[in-house]
């Protein structure tokens, strides 16, 4: 076993040789962030008494929902049969709609560390990741964790792991982050296995962007991987998809806080910081050169972060329109993908229809909304982008049902996925029957181990982004986990279908479905709707509509008695008061038309909460 | 009375009142309301301050009349003490509770010390709630001697499965009984009924309109059965064994007790009385809907005097304390600003059969009238003529029509 290094390799004069650049592919709860916090303590950059649980995350939501959002680098000092090496972990993204910023994490490391919880083998999203690493190929160390657990089985995962990757079983070490158990030997592989980097120290500088960072005090952080030649500090720099020249304020390493350094030397990994306040000025995958020497040429593989689904957000509370706004630029200054526009909503009000990448995505930014900022916010269904060419043959791009055109149609075209599901095999029949009805395409299925299957699909995005991973947890007892990636367009036979109350149009329901789906979607919504609006003192008809077609209906019935019977013994003020509660809730009502509708009716109506409900009575 | 107390301002520790309650006071009415807190069961539906005798935690039912009797001293002091001119009580009414389980000469002696302190105007409306099974004709006959007017009898029902639901203990066929002595002793004879309870049918309903017209009392009350938190009764629907009341069905009650009535000579005059002639009507019910003053004597009973409205502790055995010490029983108290006592009186005026005059209101609310008026809620020809008085339709849905009113 390997003692701490004794004194570390300064950076900007460390050797190549001496570098090891890897990161750790994990699932979500697989214990990637205990592991890396193992490691920290093990090479001795944070002290014992420093350590927090999952040092490297550092939002509340990462905390709690033990996952990653933001990649880091840390520099770890670590010493092999006398020499000392520099070990730059690179903490990725754990989660499919961060499969661009997991790519460039991924091109800027030499190895992978592929971990997998021994209790519950590799999940769908780590092997869509295993494979982005294979593609960018990267040295994999393969680690079961979780050993200590009782409920831990590592010769079945062993051999699983085996099976993917080829080679013996007894090649996957086995570790324990809580422990500490393997740890040590694991640092140690990670300088034998994985190659040192390779680049032309010489050369003008380039160094990849893998992840970008706002904070608050010091503005954007930007971090970076030396690819070619160096930068030091007091130096003008150049970002090359724009251009944009900015001063260079600080540069060094993590370790895991920040370490200012003299600069950064060819394949060493650290931050940037220029002072500049929006992380779309220093966007992941663009390419950093000096402005002296620029490079010629940018590194491959750079693209504009392309939201996938959108929603819109409105706050419950009218009067926060003012401050939705101002957190939504405020994250926008450390979420490159995150993109909006105002919106209104005749049942919801003021409110922004919002881009994101996936809907992890959406999950986190409303959380972070309602979280960080106390915003009560209500978010409609989930949509996609579609592509409507109308019967003049013009096309519109539409992400928002209300901007289907209406009159005749020539065809509507819709984002597909592919999609794998990994699950133990006696779910195979019921991930299939959900699959088939959301409109799937059997690609093909393999087993992984012996009681482990992967279904691979095409799917339309729209099918999956309402609740097809809520009924794929609930069908499989959570067994079962999900991974997609875009996989292009199809035309579809695809209506919007409109929800009308007394006639008139409930944006918020409106919805974009497949035509064989229009009926169950409107008598969905109508009898929610109708078992979520009070009576009113006359008949309120709902109805469900293609275009002027009826297709569903329901009506309320009028209420007829609205009056308490006595007043207690003289109790006027104890009317007075329910009366001016009434009065109260009647401002929060939302009129269509002529009919009131308390805000919490469209709210459990796009949550979908009526159904439950009743279940429980 | 029922649930908890309103939040408000603390009420002074001497009871002293303002002396703005005293402008005006010659043009407003001014009657005595005394809450007799004392029930020999507590009913399941119930959540009336009142208490059966293990719930007495020391406060004694014999020294009751002694107390109440301390607070009308009290109030002659405190309604002098403001300026206000002697007015003797027009009205009197003992409610509860169940004031006839104190035995005649307590109320009788309460009566007297009102008759004494605050005084009594001749021709008073002098009423009791009584239970069907706790008087007799000796008892009515004390009462009227005494000054009694009138006994309005909690009949609640005449069907014995609804009666059961209720709690309600006595058995219908004393109601004939009752009703009876009453009339030998002089007195005005009132029922009280309760509609759309748990189980109960449109016929069973039926049955007990049909009943109490029969026994041709001068006066009906008929209440829909309100399920309030805390009660017994509100615990058994949670359970399910027992569903709650339907509006649509209350309604439906509503409208026949409405139709029934009508057609045996009866008229509304507040949405839940009926009056077999103008003479007949309760002159104390009317006296909270047209803003009167009244003082109310007893725990937790509610006061209101030109523009102040307070309450009382709740618990007898805290009211005695209070009482016997010579402090005020009050606990809690609001004085009202104009835009809440114009509020008040819409709430109020519109559930009258005389109506709310529309002149009151502001150009809104006048505006308003004209919807009400298309959605067959306010009569319009006693709009034409500036008065809103609700028709059989807005009766029922009076509450929202008075939220209409207030915008």
């Amino acid at each position: 076993m390997s003692p701490r290094a004794t004194t570390a390799l300064q950076p900007a004069s460390t050797p190549p040789a001496s570098i090891r650049n890897f990161c750790i592919i994990a699932h979500i709860d697989h214990g990637k962030s205990t592991l890396a916090d193992r490691m920290l303590q093990i090479t001795g950059v944070v002290s014992d008494r420093d350590m927090r649980a999952q040092y490297l995350d550092r939002m509340d939501i990462e905390r709690e929902r033990g996952i990653t959002i933001k990649s880091q680098a840390v520099r770890m000092p670590w010493e092999r049969n006398g020499e000392t090496f520099a070990l730059n972990m690179i903490d990725t993204p754990g989660h499919v709609d961060f499969t661009y910023e997991v790519s460039r994490s991924l091109a800027a490391c030499e190895g992978a560390i592929l971990l997998v919880d021994a209790a519950q083998g590799i999940e769908a999203q780590t092997l869509a990741n295993l494979y982005l690493a294979l593609e960018n190929d990267l040295e994999i160390i393969p680690v079961l964790n979780k050993i200590d657990l009782p409920a831990a089985d590592p010769d079945k995962y062993a051999g699983e792991i085996a099976g993917l990757l080829g080679g013996s079983p007894d090649d996957v070490l086995r570790v324990s982050g809580k422990t500490g158990m393997g740890v040590e030997e694991l640092l140690d592989l990670v300088v034998d296995r994985i190659p040192s980097p390779t680049g032309d120290a010489n050369a003008p500088a380039r160094a990849m962007i893998f992840d970008s960072v706002y904070d608050s005090y010091r503005g954007v952080v930007t971090y970076v991987r030396m690819i070619d030649g160096s930068l030091s500090s007091r130096e003008r720099i150049q970002m090359m998809s724009t251009r944009a020249v900015h001063e260079l304020l600080e540069i060094g390493v993590s370790s895991p806080e920040p370490l200012r350094s003299k600069g950064l030397g060819v394949g060493e990994v650290g931050y940037l910081i220029t002072g500049v306040k929006d992380v779309r000025q220093s966007k992941v995958g663009d390419t950093v050169t000096t402005s002296v020497k620029p490079a010629t040429e940018a590194l491959p593989g750079y693209t504009d972060p392309k939201p996938m689904v959108f929603s819109g957000l409105y706050p419950i509370d009218g009067a926060e329109y003012p401050d939705l706004r101002e957190a939504l630029d405020k994250l926008k200054l450390s979420d490159a993908a995150l993109n909006y526009e105002p919106e209104t909503s005749v049942a919801l009000g003021f409110g922004f229809r919002v881009g994101f990448l996936g809907l992890l995505h959406l999950e986190i930014i409303t959380e972070r909304l309602e979280r960080e900022f106390g915003l009560d916010l209500i978010a409609t269904a989930p949509s996609v982008t579609y592509e409507v060419m109308t019967e003049d043959k013009k096309t519109v791009t539409v992400t928002n049902p209300s901007e289907f055109p209406g009159g005749k149609i020539h065809a509507v075209s819709e984002p597909v996925v592919k999609v794998g599901v990994l699950a133990p095999k006696d779910y195979v029949g019921t991930i299939m029957e959900l699959c088939q009805s959301r409109r799937g395409t059997l690609l093909g299925m393999e087993y992984l181990g012996e009681d482990r299957v992967e279904l691979r699909y095409t799917m339309p995005l729209g099918e999956i982004v309402f609740d097809f991973f809520d009924h794929l947890k609930s069908r499989t007892q959570g067994y079962a986990s999900l991974d997609y990636e875009p996989a292009g367009e199809q035309e579809a036979d695809l209506v919007k279908v409109d929800i009308l109350l007394q006639g008139e149009q409930v944006d918020a329901f409106s919805a974009i479905v497949h035509r064989e789906k229009a009926y169950a979607y409107g008598v969905l919504m109508t009898e929610r709707l109708k078992n979520l609006i009070p009576r009113q003192q006359f008949e309120v008809p709902i109805q469900a509509a293609i275009g002027a077609r009826i297709i569903a209906r329901e009506s309320i019935r009028a209420m007829r008695k609205d009056v308490l019977a006595k007043c207690y013994g003289g109790d006027i003020t104890r009317k007075r008061k329910l009366l001016e509660k009434q009065k109260e809730g009647k401002k929060r009502m939302k009129m269509v038309g002529k009919v009131e509708v308390p805000q919490e009716a469209f709210i459990a109506a796009l949550s979908g909460d009526t159904e439950t409900k009743k279940e429980k009575k | 009375m029922a649930g908890p107390l309103p939040l408000a301002d603390p009420a002074p520790r001497d009871g002293l009142l303002p002396d703005s309650v005293a402008i005006g006071a010659d043009a407003r009415a001014f009657g005595v309301y005394l809450h007799v807190p004392f029930c020999l069961v507590r009913c399941g539906y119930c959540d009336f301050n009142t208490y059966t005798s293990t719930e007495l935690r020391g406060a004694s039912q014999a020294d009751y009349a002694t107390q109440a009797i301390g607070e009308i001293v009290q109030a002659a002091r405190v309604l002098e003490a403001a300026g206000l001119p002697q007015r003797p009580a027009r009205t009197v009414f003992f409610g509860g509770g169940t004031p006839t389980l104190l035995p005649a000469s307590d109320l009788v002696r309460m009566l007297d010390a009102i008759r004494t302190y605050l005084g009594i105007a001749d021709g008073a409306e002098i009423t009791t709630e009584a239970n069907p099974d706790s008087v007799d004709e000796e008892y009515l006959q004390e009462l009227a001697r005494a000054g009694f007017t009138r006994v309005s009898f909690g009949m609640q029902s005449a069907v014995p499965g609804v009666l059961a639901t209720l709690d309600r203990t006595h058995d219908p066929a004393r109601i004939p009984v009752v009703v009876r002595a009453a009339r030998a002793a002089g007195l005005q004879v009132s029922l009280d009924l309760i509609y759309g309870t748990p189980g109960e049918t449109i016929h069973d309903w039926r049955t007990s309109l049909e009943t109490a017209i029969a026994e041709r009392p001068d006066h009906v009350s008929a209440y829909a059965l309100i399920v309030e938190q805390g009660t017994k009764l509100a615990r058994r629907i949670r359970s399910g064994e027992l569903a709650a009341p339907s509006d649509d069905l209350q309604a439906d009650m509503y409208e026949l007790a409405d139709e029934l009535l009508g057609a045996a000579g009866y008229s509304w005059y507040e949405v839940s009385n009926w009056a077999a002639s103008p003479s007949f009507r309760s002159r104390h019910n009317l006296s909270y809907w047209t803003g009167a003053d009244w003082w109310g004597v007893g725990p937790g009973a509610h006061s209101h005097v030109g523009g102040v409205r307070w309450w009382n502790v709740k618990h007898p055995a805290a009211y005695a304390g209070l009482v016997s010490d010579g402090a005020s029983p009050a606990h809690g108290r609001e004085t009202l600003d104009d835009g809440t006592r114009l509020v008040e009186r819409i709430l109020l005026e519109t559930r009258i059969a005389d109506g709310l005059a529309i002149d009151v209101l502001g150009a809104d609310a006048r505006q308003a009238v004209a919807g009400l008026i298309a959605d067959g809620l306010v009569n319009g020809e006693a709009a034409l003529h500036g008065r809103i008085i609700l028709t059989l339709r807005g009766r029922l849905l009076a509450d929202a029509v008075v939220r209409r009113l207030i915008g």
